[in-house]
């Protein structure tokens, strides 16, 4: 029976959601196109397209695009589909398409913003009506493009809600991350991670929030290390992967009283007064490029900010303290591309860049004993989901009936209510029609 | 050391790790020693490129004690792997030791999942105290740029 989107309201209640929201293909395909159609989704980062021409291709929700530089200088978004006959036209991770984009099919030729330059043998559409059809219109452009800070985001539905409505002062983590550069730059670089999780990429971004898991689920990983690092003789200097993994053993006390903050339309955070990520090791040089770019006061409040997560719905994650961010690309219901993405602060150490592919390595690639011990939790949930017994999942600590109405909240570090948060925003956006 | 002693040596430490003698496999490696796999393909720049792996012997002893312990959910059950490796042949001699390369197949399984990687092994042995050791042992994979899932031993 096909769904509707009223029988899908019914799914997600406000502190409960059921199965089918992670199972189902049929509501998958209805998030695709109206979750994934009116919000704000990441696309890319514009160092990573630096000269006219230059492309990545990559996924909105389940749509295949290609994010180019134009000539203009300014990024366009297209979707990544010859209008003739459907194939993909980019089809490397990466690369340049000089002045036109030409499918490898019939040789039909595209200027960068999408519009037909040249079809072989033009006479053949002469008095069709060819003008008139979809296909003249060349590759479909995303609209809704926006720039932030040289992240791209974009909506795929004409209208809806703007750029800044959506996302508000959650951008304050974003703008965390690139204040950390002394020159206030980021750049991608050192490669992509790609781990392939047999699970819905929500669990992922519930996994963000969720403080109750780490001391638990990582005990293996992260407490080996400290019981490792306890048997080195004394004076050996700190570990830079100790240092890593360290803290995710701490207490349920540290992880409460961190704090998270929600914000409206499914954008939260951990990690409000301290993080995980609060006790690194300094760079030397760092703390003193930072001072002479922005002064004492600023650079101390730059860097005594230690967001941990941030969850920018419905599929991004970044963490400032080490440039890193994620995201989870939804292949099908059940299963999800993990990207993990590395920047470097332009004009910091080296030993910054260093410590992040060191981060993203232990912890969140396919060779990542963290990774490995959440996918374990992950997949055993898909798989038991299945179960009609009980086809409900509970997220209520601390649920307070009153917090549906509030946008913005500072609120107890182990609560669930950024999951609810997430969940909320869902439903809106799911209930939404798609222009 | 003659080339087939060294050749011997790595297909004895491949072994190690069929058998999951880790602790043994671990003492292959000299203090300073490292395993590699990069993510790139030729890839020369294990510190600001990111790698899969780049353990030094504390992360490798953090891994092989992880394994053994009694909450590491992912292996309840454990993982089992096989190597099939092709004859090492020595590469050269020079003051930084003795390179080696060896071609495999490597098959890792748990529960009723078998995943097949295919890759080149370059060893770099040192001499210690009289035995060969490891000072680099790097795994290139013939799609070290694919996604992948879990992989929780070594290859």
């Amino acid at each position: 029976m096909a769904r509707d989107l009223e029988a899908v309201r019914g799914l997600v209640r406000e502190s409960e959601v059921h199965r089918d929201v992670y199972t189902d293909p049929e509501v998958f395909e209805l998030e695709m196109k109206h979750v994934f159609g009116n919000a704000w989704v990441y696309v890319g980062h514009a160092s990573q397209v630096p000269a006219m021409g230059d492309f990545i291709t990559t996924t909105l929700g389940t749509t295949p695009v290609v994010m180019v530089r134009q000539g203009s200088g300014e990024i366009a978004v297209l979707i990544n589909r010859c209008p003739h006959k459907g194939t993909r036209v980019a089809n490397e991770a990466c690369g340049n398409a000089g002045r036109f984009f030409r499918c490898p099919y019939h040789a039909w030729s595209f200027r960068l913003d999408g519009t037909i330059a040249a079809i072989p043998l033009p006479g053949g559409y002469e008095n069709t009506g060819f003008q008139g059809s979809h296909a003249a219109q060349g590759m479909t452009p995303v609209r809704n493009v926006h720039v932030y800070r040289e992240f791209v985001f974009a909506r795929l539905a004409k209208s809806g809600i703007p750029f800044e409505d959506y996302f508000g002062d959650s951008l304050s983590s974003l703008d965390n991350m690139v204040d950390r550069s002394p020159v206030g730059k980021l750049e991608v670089a050192g490669g992509v991670l790609r781990y392939l999780h047999h699970c819905n990429y929500k669990m992922l971004m519930e996994n963000l929030t969720d403080t109750c898991h780490p001391m638990v689920a990582h005990e293996s990983s992260a407490g080996t290390a400290v019981n490792v690092w306890k048997t080195m003789p004394e004076g050996t200097p700190r570990h830079p992967a100790v240092e890593i993994y360290a803290p995710f053993m701490s207490s349920y006390q540290f992880y409460e009283s961190m704090g998270i903050r929600v914000w409206p339309n499914g954008h939260g955070h951990t990690g409000v007064s301290h993080s995980i990520h609060s006790d690194y090791s300094a760079v030397p040089g760092y703390f003193e490029q930072m001072v002479a770019a922005y002064g004492e006061t600023r650079a101390k409040s730059i860097l005594d900010t230690n967001r941990h997560n941030t969850a920018y719905f419905p599929n991004m994650t970044m963490k400032g303290p080490i440039q890193a961010l994620r995201l989870f690309k939804p292949v099908a219901a059940n299963k999800t591309m993990v990207e993990s993405w590395t920047f470097r602060l332009v004009g910091a150490p080296d030993k910054l860049l260093e410590r992040t592919l060191m981060y993203s390595r232990l912890i969140n690639a396919p060779t990542s004993p963290v990774g490995h011990d959440d996918l374990e939790m992950y997949e055993r949930a898909q798989d038991a989901l299945h179960a009609d017994a009980n086809p409900w999942i509970n997220m209520q600590r601390l649920y307070d009936p009153a917090e549906a109405g509030q946008g913005t909240a500072v609120t107890n570090g182990t609560t669930e209510w950024q999951m609810r948060n997430q969940f909320r925003a869902w439903k809106k956006f799911m209930c939404e029609a798609t222009a | 050391m003659t080339d087939s002693e060294v050749a011997a040596f790595v297909l004895h430490e491949a072994r190690l790790i069929d058998e999951q003698r880790f602790d043994e496999w671990l003492d292959l490696f000299t203090e300073d020693g490292r395993y590699w796999m990069p993510l790139e393909y030729g890839q020369t720049d294990p510190i600001l490129h990111n790698s899969l792996f780049y353990d030094d012997k504390i992360l490798l002893r953090i891994r092989i004690e992880r394994l053994k312990g009694a909450k590491t959910y992912s292996q309840k059950p454990k993982s089992r792997c096989h190597h099939l490796m092709g004859a090492p042949l020595v590469e050269g001699r020079d003051a930084d030791g003795v390179r080696t390369w060896a071609p495999f197949h490597y098959v890792e399984t748990r529960l009723d999942e078998q995943t097949l990687y295919a890759g080149w092994a370059r060893h770099t042995l040192v001499m210690v105290d009289g035995a060969l050791r490891i000072k680099l042992k790097r795994i290139d994979l013939v799609n070290c740029d694919s996604a992948f899932g879990n992989i929780q031993l070594f290859m």
